[in-house]
């Protein structure tokens, strides 16, 4: 049986004119005296394609699960499906109300109370005022915030903040959804009531295409899933397929300037090269990443380094941010500097390593700058037992001393 | 979009050949009509908007609502004694006090309105950057906030009238047209400021002197009669004298002015009020690029 279709794409393209190595001109006088000064000088504009020439057809029903890496332009797209930018070039056909979820709690204002922030995000989310009346009590019940409904939201606790504002996300009932990674806000327990939320919508038969880094969640939720690379739609099918070929996307290395300018982040400095020192390490030794960042345009203060290294499950099992050491770096030159990391022992395996360079905000988002092996040998004394390192997230330094019986008393 | 909650989540299959796109998504170019329907569907979002902003505009302030009051009578009090004791302005017979009230009643309608409004798109770029809705909202939203400080200024004039033992004529009748104008020439300005000012944040910084400036360029301290002849027809340009004076015309029934003027005045205020919605329109779908 063929569905309908509920989300037509032809030929969508989104692009961005970047003017590079110039100043920005942010300031109306800035730009005025830039066109009197050189009224006919052609700016050095270069073309940033976020989306190129995406077709695709999803059925009504279709729980779609769109992944890639930074920059590959999962976020774009929603934004347009959303039609909160335009495309430049393409036709989309909607076939229903669509609903949008980029962020929980938007909108959300700290000096309002719970119940008029809920009326007030509702609105803002495109839910008419008699739609959140009649779901009200549900929505509250959901989040399980009853005894705070007249209070500020200033006053909660950001756990509840955040229930409140996904309760409300939740019982948005248009028949396409489009959800980016909310799911990556709020404690363990909370996520799964998400995940569950969200695979019972999916359950009643409505479209909603899911964004998200977390391929657990992916395969768990989804249909089929889309797997897009440097603004194209590389594969769309089978999950099991399309994470394949995320996973594998991880394995080329894509250092070159024009990839770090995909990059997220504000962009005036760039990691031109993280390379471990070592193409294996032991797991008891100390490792060592090289790193090279480089200026691209005006940037003056000092920034600071933040490393996580990754796990083959997606979790980041470290966080390692040299505000921490005190080691922030100077703008004026290119640094070469090195990231040690000493403890805790890694198990045996390949780790992720995400690498950031942030001043006030994130400066530059260089996830899987490059990766950590580690070989399959035991850093303890006894190696051969399988079943007593079986568990863990990582091995630690560690060790059993049996202290002199207490005194009887 | 629509608001019923009864449309069919899937046709059946027999209909998929005859089935229209619920919303079309292309790229637009040049200018758009202004979907005011649209708008019309989001009324509720627009109430909601405006409901924060007039919940939030006193909270923790020790004095609260009172400040409404407050605010004008300074002013008011202010401009009496700069404009009507020392430097002796002459009010058209009217008492100074109230005569500068009605004044600033009119000119604070219409600069309240252009400084909310100037500031709704980036004061929201939050909302802009994450979620969709006709983008015009923003800037109307602010609107009941400054209207609700009209009203409230309108039931102090009438305190006022009683304690100054003004009685008002026929002309009052007129006080909604005038009140219009203003705020559509306001809406106007208001929307190309917000506009420019997602692209340039000067517009922010200018747009407060302009509006200062344009306080004195315009006959709210004093009367359009001390304005010197030579300098009348520069004077007359600026479209907010006519109607200050219309509507003060209107509430105290004396000096209304030359209806030539009052008649351009209006012609600009509405062609003012298109070319901002217009042109907010054609430079809305860069907002959330840019912003």
């Amino acid at each position: 049986m063929t569905n309908d279709i509920a989300i037509r794409v032809r030929g969508l393209t989104k692009s961005y004119t970047i003017e590079h190595n110039k100043e920005k001109h942010s300031t109306l006088a800035e730009t005025m005296l830039q066109n009197i000064k050189t009224p006919f000088r052609r700016r050095e504009k270069e073309t940033f394609w976020a989306l190129q020439e995406m077709s695709f057809d999803i059925e009504a029903g279709d729980v779609v699960g769109v992944i890639g890496r930074n920059g590959a332009g999962k976020s774009t797209l929603l934004k347009i499906l959303s039609r909160i930018t335009e495309p430049t070039s393409g036709v989309i056909e909607l076939y229903g109300r669509i609903g949008s979820l980029l962020e929980v709690g938007t909108g959300f204002h700290p000096e309002l109370t719970g119940r008029e922030n809920v009326y007030l995000n509702g609105a803002i989310l495109g839910m008419s005022h008699r739609e959140i009346a009649r779901q009200f009590d549900a929505i509250v019940a959901f989040s399980g915030v009853e005894k705070f409904l007249d209070t500020p939201v200033k006053r909660y606790s950001s756990g509840m903040y955040v229930r409140l504002a996904f309760a409300v996300a939740a019982h948005l009932s248009t028949e396409i959804l489009l959800v980016d990674e909310v799911l990556a806000v709020g404690d363990v327990e909370f996520q799964e009531k998400c995940l569950g939320k969200i695979k019972d919508v999916a359950n009643t038969g409505r479209t909603v295409i899911f964004v998200s880094h977390h391929m657990q969640s992916v395969s768990v939720l989804c249909k089929k899933a889309m797997f897009l690379e440097r603004g194209k739609a590389l594969y769309f099918g089978e999950v099991p397929v399309a994470i394949d070929h995320y996973v594998r996307s991880f394995g080329k290395k894509s250092t070159s300037v024009s990839d770090a300018r995909r990059r997220p982040g504000t962009g005036e400095l760039r990691l031109t090269s993280v390379e471990p020192s070592k193409e294996f390490f032991e797991s008891g030794e100390e490792k060592r990443i090289n790193i090279t960042i480089e200026r691209f345009s005006r940037f003056e203060g000092k920034y600071f380094i933040s490393c996580a290294v990754v796990n083959a499950l997606g979790v980041a099992i470290l966080h390692c941010d040299s505000r921490m050491t005190g080691h922030w770096v100077d703008a004026s030159d290119t640094y070469h500097g090195q990231f040690i990391l000493r403890t805790p022992w890694l198990r045996p395996g390949e780790y992720r390593v995400d690498m950031f360079v942030c001043q006030a905000g994130i400066i530059d988002a260089f996830e899987h700058a490059c990766h950590l092996n580690i070989l399959p040998l035991l850093p303890y004394a006894v190696t051969d037992n399988t079943e007593a390192t079986a568990h863990g997230v990582v091995f630690a330094d560690f060790a059993y001393a049996a202290a002199p019986a207490p005194a009887a008393v | 979009m629509n608001d019923t909650l009864t449309v069919p989540a899937a046709a059946p299959a027999s209909q998929t050949r005859e089935r229209k796109p619920f919303v079309t998504i292309r790229p637009t170019a040049g200018w758009q009509a202004l979907n005011l329907f649209q708008v019309w569907q989001y009324r509720d979002l627009l109430i909601s908007l405006a409901s924060r902003d007039v919940k939030l505009r006193y909270k923790q302030t020790a004095l609260g609502i009172v400040w409404v009051v407050l605010q004008p009578l300074i002013a008011a009090g202010i401009f009496s004694f700069v404009f009507g004791k020392v430097a002796n302005m002459s009010s058209d017979g009217v008492p100074y006090f109230i005569f500068s009230f009605a004044g600033l009643m009119a000119f604070n309608l219409f600069t309240n309105t252009v400084g909310k409004i100037g500031g709704s798109l980036t004061g929201n770029a939050h909302l802009i950057s994450k979620v969709f809705f006709p983008r015009l909202i923003l800037p109307l939203s602010a609107v009941p906030s400054t209207m609700i400080d009209f009203l409230v200024a309108s039931g102090m004039m009438v305190g006022l009238m009683v304690v100054y033992r003004v009685s008002p004529t026929w002309t009052v009748c007129l006080l909604p047209v005038w009140m219009a104008l203003l705020l559509m020439l306001a809406v106007g300005i208001g929307l190309c400021a917000a506009s420019l000012m997602v692209s340039y944040r000067d517009v922010g910084y200018i747009l407060p002197v302009f509006l200062q400036i344009l306080m004195y360029a315009s006959p709210v301290a004093y009367s359009i009669t001390k304005v010197p002849a030579n300098l009348r027809f520069w004077y007359d340009l600026n479209p907010l004298s006519p109607l200050i004076v219309a509507f003060r015309w209107s509430i105290f029934g004396t000096g209304l002015g030359d209806l030539p003027h009052l008649a351009l005045a209006t012609g600009v205020t509405l062609l003012v009020l298109l070319v901002g919605l217009f042109s907010f329109k054609r430079m809305e779908r860069r907002f959330a690029d840019v912003i």
